[in-house]
């Protein structure tokens, strides 16, 4: 039982990590209706500017000149890229990210190098021993695992708070809900695409330090965006709680199979059950965890 | 703005197509050996990939420097970027092949999954493989494979010597009985070769074998050591390249497995693996095929005449590491195949042909190597139409948090193990490509 | 002047039915085909063969298949390269275990068995569609992925779980060389590229691009969702299937599951885009700009004496391919087909253009 819980355990933290970079996806999604396939670039390159920032400066001072790195990555992509395409479908816009991420992958490691870079801002590692008397053998968890799922928190109640009490968070809902309703009220599409891309540029950098802490940072971590996909299926590609929640219950759904299920399979069965889980989850209730509107369905 | 941009982009395509047109024309100079390198420098393996690449561009740039090449045949690299994806790097093979005086003299896969494809076209394009210490098990039998060349150690070795060595810590085969051992392995050809050897050895001496997979490229592994938090395997194996290898073991200490109970393949022994650690990577150990540092003969002459004239192909700091020497011992021992070929067929370039008579017949002594600069960096071998690999030993090192220190002389792989495995596996082989295998009985 | 169609009068049904129906197109193809089946083997060397025109040739008939799924009946798939997978697999297991099969047979048997698979993958089609069902298709690549290389079954048990092709004959000829392999691919892609442009021309592919265009009138006027869509996994499945033992068989001749990763399945996706949705000719031109630009940017500075390192050559190929993408989504959203179909426009009316 013991072990039972510290795999669920285990499971809800790499789903706050899976949750982080879902999120990202989910409001660019959402404001600008782009799935945008570049989020994964934007981690690592978030990342390596900030590891390879910090050996020059002082910490908080690289964490700023980061953000203000994603925030003219968001121009440039909203001028060159979203402008021109503006009104072309879905998949086409799509592509377009598929253009973004190779660019950004093979701009970020010429700048930045290519080799791994540890990533220290003194998060703790050690793992810790709990309920050590309700359990045989305790609840091991990792500290640092607590920690990120700390930072998943205060990052999505920020957003929360900017998207239901600001202007610009009123702005945005309402470009999300109708854009051309939106703009005829007066909201400028473009400054909200800027922001919503500079929003999911500044968690792609949160996701960014949490995994790069974990894992350094290197070419790997842009690879993780393949893990929030069955994320944003499950939770829907519009809804943030959704992806909040859709991450836990991925991440500890496939790591009880994976330990649980997996030995009698030979293993390595995590990654397709994750979409799995999605998917027999969808059949059931196609707008996903927390989608209102269902629209994409048959 | 439509036609501009049309415009702009039919020019761009017929520039292009004109500098691929110029640059066709270029050839050789005549006294050349070509030489070219499947390398990667980019993407999620290049950590590892480039310190590889530079310790063995460097060597051969010394060669050039010192002796202007070989015998007085100057060593022509061209590296291409092959990613560690299989397509690209066949790609690359077939781009190079045919390049200067006498085409390709030997080349190196650099990855399983290459080495596996260009073990198809390697005979008919008449180029040997040298695979150093990976690349398939079973072609050290140079009958059937005639074309590889798993020099120093194949995967099947490398299991053989790290469960040796825990039998040496445990007190003797005999003590395994009942232990139990874990291998976490790259789920990918690469990780699963050493699986037969390791099912083998557990039959024999009665230890409880488990294999678990880790799907590339290995950022996710918390289930995998969950498991092993559970079972408390009495030791564990690692099989990693990559980010895998640091990721397992922050893994490890994130569920308090005893890193020295860790024991990884000489693929996973390298700076880039235990660094990003930290603290947490102290007493990790791992397999050696070569020595460490930079205080042998060799890195002076490769101070002096590369890095000192600005020619490096690396960092100054991170000549000597663990990767780096691997591509010194890689480049090192195909010239020497070069030299072993030039002595029979004259001091020109060599076809790939001519380079495999020189492999097959390869002898390094430890003269040799003492003579080379290489003294104390790697163990003598002896190459022969029958046996591809030479040498099968290794020592185990282990991370004291700031440096790799040996912690057991060289261990001997137990040839009379693997080599009816190897005889077997490259028997299926041959009937399944109707090969008929040489009677290596016959050639000298 | 030169494509001008005044004149070409259609005096009967079939005329007006022919796939080609103006007398320069049918031209063109003929010079096409002549060129790819006398000219180029004749000049092309075998870097050319191995690594540009059999990856191109597979390239695109895969993105046919996946062309036929995504550009006519709008279910967008990543799940291409696992259906690729099953292919070689089952090829492989039928050239092993039936040796006496014809090779063509055993081709057809792969894509046969793909399609089975394409169509149990198809079935959340029925329920979900967009990126929601791009995403779920995902499943099957990793489905496929990690089955074979778990079920040891696949792979006749070999120890790495890295298999390899067979000798390879056609009714008794051996087919070794890469001039034979390129015959045989260039072949079954003519073959199978006109079934599918006639595919598309008929009933099937109407049902198809009335389920794209909006699913629910297409319910009204008869057309029953579920057969339409099924019926395109399964088509497209088995292209794919085909494609996939080509590849192994005949470009790799040795493989492993990582030979159909994600990675192949959405290098599909970016030629299916590129070269254009719902165009068979855009499969070609699609395969064409993903294969052959990465590798003329990697070989650019090399060929030219440019000094500079292999990284940076490799940074800069990812950089000026993503920037080509974008580049050419915005001057053409609907792909390289489209700007071809342009020019043709232009050329109707070129050099008088009143």
């Amino acid at each position: 039982m013991g072990f039972f819980i510290e795999v669920l355990f285990g499971g809800f933290l790499a789903g706050v990590l899976y949750a982080l970079v879902a999120l990202g996806f989910v409001l660019i999604f959402k404001a600008s209706g782009v799935f945008n396939f570049a989020q994964g670039a934007m981690v690592l390159f978030a990342a390596l500017s900030l590891v390879r920032l910090m050996e020059w400066m002082p910490i908080p001072i690289a964490l700023l000149v980061s953000v203000g790195i994603m925030i003219v990555f968001a121009l440039v992509v909203e001028r060159l890229v979203l402008r021109p395409l503006v009104n072309q479908e879905g998949i086409i816009l799509f592509m377009a990210t598929i253009g973004v991420s190779y660019f950004v992958d093979g701009f970020g490691q010429t700048i930045w190098g290519s080799e791994i870079y540890t990533l220290d801002l003194g998060l703790p590692k050690e793992p810790v021993i709990i309920l050590e008397s309700v359990f045989e053998g305790g609840v091991l968890v990792n500290k640092f695992d607590l920690v990120a799922a700390v930072i998943a928190g205060i990052l999505v109640t920020v957003l929360a708070v900017f998207f239901q009490k600001t202007r610009i968070g009123r702005a945005l809902r309402a470009v999300a809900d109708d854009h051309q309703a939106a703009q005829s009220v007066g909201i400028p599409l473009r400054d909200i695409w800027v922001i919503v891309w500079s929003t999911s540029g500044i968690v792609a950098l949160v996701a960014g330090i949490v995994w790069g802490s974990a894992l350094g940072v290197q070419f790997s971590i842009s690879l993780v965006a393949l893990k929030a996909l069955p994320v944003l299926i499950l939770g829907g590609f519009t809804s943030v709680p959704g992806a909040i929640i859709g991450g836990l219950i991925i991440g500890a759904g496939e790591k009880l199979a994976e330990v649980f299920i997996g030995p009698s399979f030979g293993g390595g069965i995590e990654n397709w059950f994750a979409y799995m889980l999605a998917l027999l989850f969808l059949l059931v209730r196609p707008q996903g965890l927390f989608g209102e509107r269902i629209i994409e369905r048959v | 703005m439509r036609t501009k941009l049309l415009r702009a982009a039919a020019l761009g395509a017929i520039g292009a197509a004109a500098m691929l047109a110029a640059g066709a024309g270029e050839a050789l100079a005549q006294n050349e050996q070509f030489l070219p390198r499947l390398v990667y420098r980019t993407g999620p393996y290049a950590p590892n990939g480039v310190p590889f690449a530079n310790g063995y561009a460097d060597y051969l740039n010394m060669l050039n420097e010192r002796d202007g090449g070989i015998n007085g045949v100057r060593l022509v690299q061209e590296e291409c970027e092959t990613g560690y994806a299989t397509d690209r790097g066949v790609e690359c093979y077939d781009r190079l092949k045919g390049k200067g005086p006498t085409g390709a003299g030997v080349v190196d896969p650099l990855s399983t999954g290459i080495t596996f494809a260009l073990t198809e076209k390697a005979p008919g394009d008449k180029i040997p493989l040298i695979t150093m210490g990976y690349g398939r098990s079973e072609s050290q039998d140079g009958s059937v494979f005639g074309w590889n060349f798993p020099l120093l150690g194949t995967y099947w070795a490398a299991a053989d010597i790290i469960m040796n060595y825990v039998a040496q810590k445990e007190g003797g085969y005999g003590k395994l009985k009942g232990k139990k051992v874990s291998l976490v392995y790259h789920d990918s050809p690469y990780g699963k070769e050493p699986i037969p050897l390791l099912e083998e050895l557990a039959k024999r001496h009665g230890f409880a074998f488990s294999a678990l997979p880790v799907t590339h490229p290995g950022v996710e592994q918390k289930a995998t050591w969950l498991q092993i938090r559970q079972n408390r395997p009495d030791y564990v194996l690692l099989w990693g390249w990559g980010v895998m290898n640091s990721t397992a073991i922050k893994e490890a200490a994130a569920v308090n497995y005893p890193r020295n109970k860790m024991i990884g393949v000489w693929w996973s022994g390298a700076e880039p693996d235990v660094t990003p650690g930290g603290d947490g990577s102290k007493g990790y150990m791992a397999a050696a095929l070569h020595a460490i540092g930079d205080q042998f003969g060799v890195h002076r002459d490769i101070y002096k005449l590369v890095y000192d004239k600005n020619r490096g192909a690396g960092k100054r700091e991170e000549v000597g590491q663990v990767l780096y020497n691997r591509g010194l011992v890689n480049g090192f021992l195909a010239s020497e195949a070069i030299r072993k070929a030039q002595s029979r067929f004259g001091n020109k370039p060599m076809t790939g042909e001519q380079v495999r008579w020189g492999l097959e017949n390869l002898d390094i002594t430890a003269a040799r190597i003492k003579e080379s600069g290489f003294e104390g960096l790697v163990y003598p071998l002896k190459i022969s139409c029958q046996d591809h690999m030479g040498s099968a030993r290794a020592r185990i090192q282990q991370w004291d948090g700031s440096k790799w220190s040996f912690v057991s002389d060289w261990i001997e792989a137990d040839r009379k193990l693997i080599d009816p495995m190897v005889v077997a596996a490259a028997k299926k082989y041959a009937e399944e490509k109707k090969i008929t295998p040489r009677d290596c009985s016959k050639e000298s | 002047m030169l494509y001008r169609e005044a004149g070409q009068f259609k005096t009967s049904y079939g005329d007006d039915q022919a796939i080609f129906p103006i007398r320069q197109d049918r031209i063109g193809v003929a010079i096409i085909l002549l060129a790819a089946y006398l000219a180029i083997p004749l000049t092309a060397s075998p870097y050319l063969f191995t690594s540009i025109l059999i990856p191109f040739l597979i390239y695109a008939l895969a993105a046919i298949g996946l062309n036929l799924l995504t550009g006519y009946c709008g279910q967008v798939s990543l799940g291409t390269g696992g259906f690729m997978a099953v292919g070689a697999y089952a090829a492989y297991n039928f050239a092993i275990r039936m040796p006496e099969l014809n090779l063509l047979v055993v081709f057809l048997l792969a894509g046969g068995c793909a399609a089975l698979v394409g169509v149990v993958f198809g079935i959340p089609s029925l329920r979900i569609k967009g990126f929601y069902l791009a995403v779920a298709t995902l499943a099957a690549q990793f489905f496929m992925d990690w089955m074979f290389s778990r079920i040891k079954w696949f792979t006749n048990y070999t120890p790495s779980g890295s298999v390899n092709a067979p000798p390879l004959s056609l009714f008794g000829f051996a087919i070794d060389t890469p001039a034979e392999r390129y015959y045989l691919i260039l072949a079954i892609v003519t073959v199978m590229a006109l079934a599918a442009k006639n595919l598309v021309r008929g009933r099937v592919g109407r049902s198809w691009m009335a389920i794209r265009d909006m699913d629910i009138a297409a319910e009204i006027i008869g057309i029953r969702p579920l057969r339409a869509k099924l019926s395109a996994f399964a088509v497209s499945s088995f292209y794919a299937g085909i494609a996939g033992a080509l590849w192994a068989f005949l470009h790799l001749g040795s493989w492993e599951p990582l030979a159909f990763d994600i990675n192949r399945s959405f290098t599909l996706l970016f030629m299916v885009i590129i070269g254009g949705l719902g165009s068979i000719l855009g499969c070609f031109f699609g395969a064409a700009f993903i294969l052959i630009v990465p590798l003329a940017l990697n070989q650019i500075p090399t060929a030219l004496g440019i000094p500079i390192s292999t990284a940076m050559i490799s940074h800069l190929e990812f950089m000026i391919f993503g920037a080509l993408i974008v580049f050419f989504l915005i001057v053409e959203p609907h792909g390289l087909a489209r700007l071809w179909a342009l020019g043709k426009e232009k050329l109707r009316l070129w050099p008088f253009p009143h």
